[in-house]
């Protein structure tokens, strides 16, 4: 396969930040709406797989190492944990956040709303952080199995 | 914030949180890895002894997570019964958790000099402790699907650690045979769980059990449950993943996957004790389970003869092994648990303790010899007395413990079962009896072929294993003669309560169902 | 009778998953044969929590005249497709994984000719 067209690239790097948008408002608007951690992070990865797919493995890997998407992954993971942590006075997992006066702490009303964003307690949060760790884990598998399909080109040659 | 009370939170926080700092830490260097992955198993099992005694003085103990009591209630929804996942604990999850606790310090103890020299092994130590979270969690877990997430999170990382070593063919065949049969058996408990919350809308273990009907649906739900947990606890016929993936595996990495499947066996023995026991009259399921612990039994004893590579001789011993435990947990259920079967009972689960010693020392010896030696056929060994004899007085404890010799614990567990099966049908013992003396001359010609006779001339210049891994066998052998000389210090203490808690089924349900 | 439909498609995907892991020699098409299996449990998870003429269980701009709760679907039953989902993409990044490296060293992906342990 010979370096992709002028075309595909010239797309690709139009439709990518409407992706990006696209799957960041599903992450963060989790408790509103249907979405949330893992499906926002999906589509996401998604997005930055399509820039894979159109410059070639080789381009992208110069920018993004294994190693930054480690660490990325961890801090994810971490914030996670420690959220879960956080709320122990009463039980693990405990919405510590919820009817208090940081951020997301407003209880919204019962019944049909147009939604708030400033609610949820500590639910927003724990979104963000599942879809931060989605986005480095599917994008670091995806990027790893394209070093083998190039490594056999290589050998091809 | 008082730790005793949120012990089963920490037991399931604390590895979790180690699991992700290991690549983090791995960067300042090695020896600091180790030492980290060491001191959070260390804190790990002090919470678990403290949870030991809050079991042991108040019965049951029962966790909710994400909030302060199982129900919802507020003033404007009418109060929904028990939503929230619920860890129950009772004297049998602890028991269970205490072996898991065990292997899993053992294993990476031993692992320290066994993967010094493979890179990636910031990964390993990750995957070490998140399979230790997710045995953790199935025992400890009164939710069928909490149970059914962490024994996806328990194969997982088991099968990514079967393949660790990626430059031997034979294990990545054997991870992804592994990986392939646990992903379809916990796709049918999936949907055995899910044929149980359509009809009773309940996911809590009490809950279901106190609401179980005897319609057909759930007939079709147990069938599914005990096929999909027998298939993962390597009964046979289902048991071909087991000689691949214990004979492939590095050992420390067998040792921590008995306690895995151990894990699934406490599954199958809460489904037909706690949750189907009160309204099912489990006889012909009992009939079945004798049946199939018989087939494992002469399976894995006769299978054990032709094999030539030493890793996969003991698997199948351990799959025979797996066989012993199940006539001990079948015949219980056949006799009933108030009457005869208590022996029997008391014979399955404190051989449970004692199989996971046994056959993990066992795998630590044979993990040493490769080590040493670089071979894992066992023609190409012999007389390594001269050389390795520490490894060789361990594996010679290990081998009498798995036949049932005196000294040892496995008698102390093995008299038991014979005694049970005896009451049940005379022959079924002596069957018993006999596959045990022909695993024991077995492996007393394996000892022979490795060990002594002559000197292999390409061995000449080996030397013994590095100190952790030896620390680390000592410490098991000294476990297995001491409960061997004293057993009623493990039985009392430990195995009859977990004996009482699985026959006072109403204990388990009333403490979810009366406190709300 | 309607109402049936999703579960006799639930029955068809199990069959058609478990025909392809049985009787399939590629590798590739095994790992395919699994995720057909948990599509079609996913399927039937999702089903159960169905009532007739509800809507989505969600607060924000819910339809005028939706009663609370019995004019929504059940919630849990979609809890738990999604964490089964999430657990399959996960087994199939593993597996997919497993079988390049498999593919490096075998140079097939014929189960027949990958097989070396026997006995």
């Amino acid at each position: 396969m010979n370096e992709p067209s002028k075309i595909v690239k010239t797309i690709a790097s139009i439709i990518f930040p409407f992706i990006i948008v696209y799957g960041l408002y599903i992450i963060v608007h989790g408790h509103l709406t249907p979405g949330g951690g893992f499906q926002g992070g999906a589509v996401t990865a998604s997005g930055i797989v399509l820039l894979l797919v159109a410059f070639g493995s080789a381009e992208i890997a110069k920018k993004i190492k294994e190693s930054h998407l480690s660490i990325l992954e961890s801090v994810g993971a971490l914030s996670f944990i420690s959220l879960a942590l956080l709320g122990l006075s009463t039980a693990f997992f405990y919405n510590f956040l919820a009817g208090s006066n940081f951020i997301f702490g407003r209880i919204p009303p019962f019944g049909s709303n147009p939604g708030d964003m400033n609610t949820g307690g500590v639910l927003p949060l724990m979104n963000i952080s599942v879809g931060l760790k989605v986005i480095a884990g599917l994008f670091a598998v995806v990027l790893i199995l394209s070093f083998v399909a190039r490594a056999k080109e290589g050998r091809r040659k | 914030m008082n730790i005793a009370t949120h012990s089963p939170a920490l037991i399931i926080a604390i590895p979790l949180l180690g699991a992700f700092l290991t690549p983090l830490i791995g960067k300042l260097g090695r020896r600091v890895r180790d030492a980290f992955v060491l001191i959070i198993l260390i804190l790990t099992s002090i919470i678990g002894i403290i949870l030991a005694q809050q079991v042991y003085s108040e019965g049951v103990v029962e966790y909710v997570f994400g909030g302060s009591s199982p129900s919802i209630n507020s003033s404007t929804t009418s109060s929904i019964p028990i939503v929230r996942i619920i860890f129950e604990i009772d004297g049998m999850s602890i028991f269970m958790a205490m072996i898991s606790l065990l292997l899993a310090f053992f294993a990476a103890l031993y692992s320290i000099s066994f993967v010094k020299d493979e890179n990636g092994s910031d990964r390993y130590y990750t995957l070490l402790l998140l399979l230790l979270v997710g045995m953790l969690g199935m025992e400890l877990t009164g939710d069928m699907f909490n149970f059914f997430v962490f024994i996806e999170i328990a194969s997982i990382s088991a099968s990514a650690l079967i393949a660790f070593s990626v430059d031997r063919g034979e294990s990545l065949e054997a991870a992804i045979k592994y990986l392939a049969i646990s992903s379809i058996g916990a796709l049918f408990l999936l949907f055995a769980i899910g044929l149980l919350y359509g009809q009773y809308d309940a996911l809590n273990m009490a809950m279901i059990a106190n609401s179980l009907s005897n319609t057909y649906i759930d007939k079709i739900a147990l069938i599914l449950l005990i096929g999909s947990l027998a298939m993962k606890s390597g009964i046979a016929p289902m048991h071909m993943w087991m000689p691949d993936a214990y004979g492939e595996a590095p050992s420390s990495v067998t040792f921590a996957i008995i306690a895995a499947t151990q894990a699934s066996l406490y599954g199958l023995i809460r489904v037909c004790f706690t949750i189907y026991g009160k309204a099912f009259d489990m006889q012909a399921i009992a009939g079945v389970l004798v049946a199939l612990a018989f087939a494992s039994i002469f399976i894995g004893a006769t299978m054990t003869l032709i094999q030539s590579s030493l890793t996969r001789a003991i698997a199948y011993a351990a799959v025979a092994e797996m066989g012993y435990i199940l006539l001990g947990i079948g015949t219980a259920l056949f006799l009933g648990v108030e009457a005869h079967g208590a022996v029997a009972l008391k014979g399955g689960i404190f051989h449970i303790f004692n199989d996971a010693l046994d056959m993990g020392l066992l795998f630590l010896a044979a993990g040493s010899i490769i080590y040493a030696t670089k071979e894992r056929n066992m023609n190409n060994l012999g007389g390594l007395a001269r050389r390795m004899r520490f490894t060789t007085i361990f594996f010679l404890i290990g081998l009498l413990a798995a036949s049932g010799m005196p000294p040892m614990n496995g008698f102390a567990s093995k008299i038991l079962i014979y005694e049970s099966t005896y009451t049940l049908n005379p022959i079924l013992a002596i069957i018993a009896i006999l596959s045990s003396i022909l695993m024991l001359a077995i492996f007393v010609r394996i000892f022979y072929s490795v060990f002594l006779g002559p000197e292999n001339p390409n061995l000449k210049d080996i030397k013994e294993v590095p100190k952790p891994m030896l620390i680390s066998m000592a410490c098991i052998s000294l476990i297995i003669i001491l409960l061997g000389i004293f057993p009623s210090l493990v039985v009392d203490s430990i195995v009859n309560p977990a004996v009482h808690a699985l026959s006072n089924v109403d204990a388990y349900i009333g403490s979810i169902l009366g406190g709300v | 009778m309607i109402y049936n439909i999703p579960y006799i498609a639930v029955a068809a995907l199990i069959m058609i998953g478990l025909y392809a892991i049985l009787f399939k020699r590629n590798l590739i098409k095994i790992v395919i044969g699994i995720t057909i299996l948990e599509s079609g449990v996913n399927l039937f998870l999702i089903t159960l929590g169905y009532r007739k003429n509800a809507v989505a269980p969600i607060y924000t701009n819910l339809p005028e005249g939706t009663s609370i709760p019995e004019g929504m679907t059940l919630p849990v039953p979609q809890a738990l497709t999604l964490t089964s989902i999430v657990i399959g993409v996960a087994v199939l990044a593993l597996m997919l994984a497993i079988s390049i490296q498999i593919y490096k060293k075998y140079r097939t992906l014929d189960v027949a000719k990958i097989r070396r342990l026997k006995g």
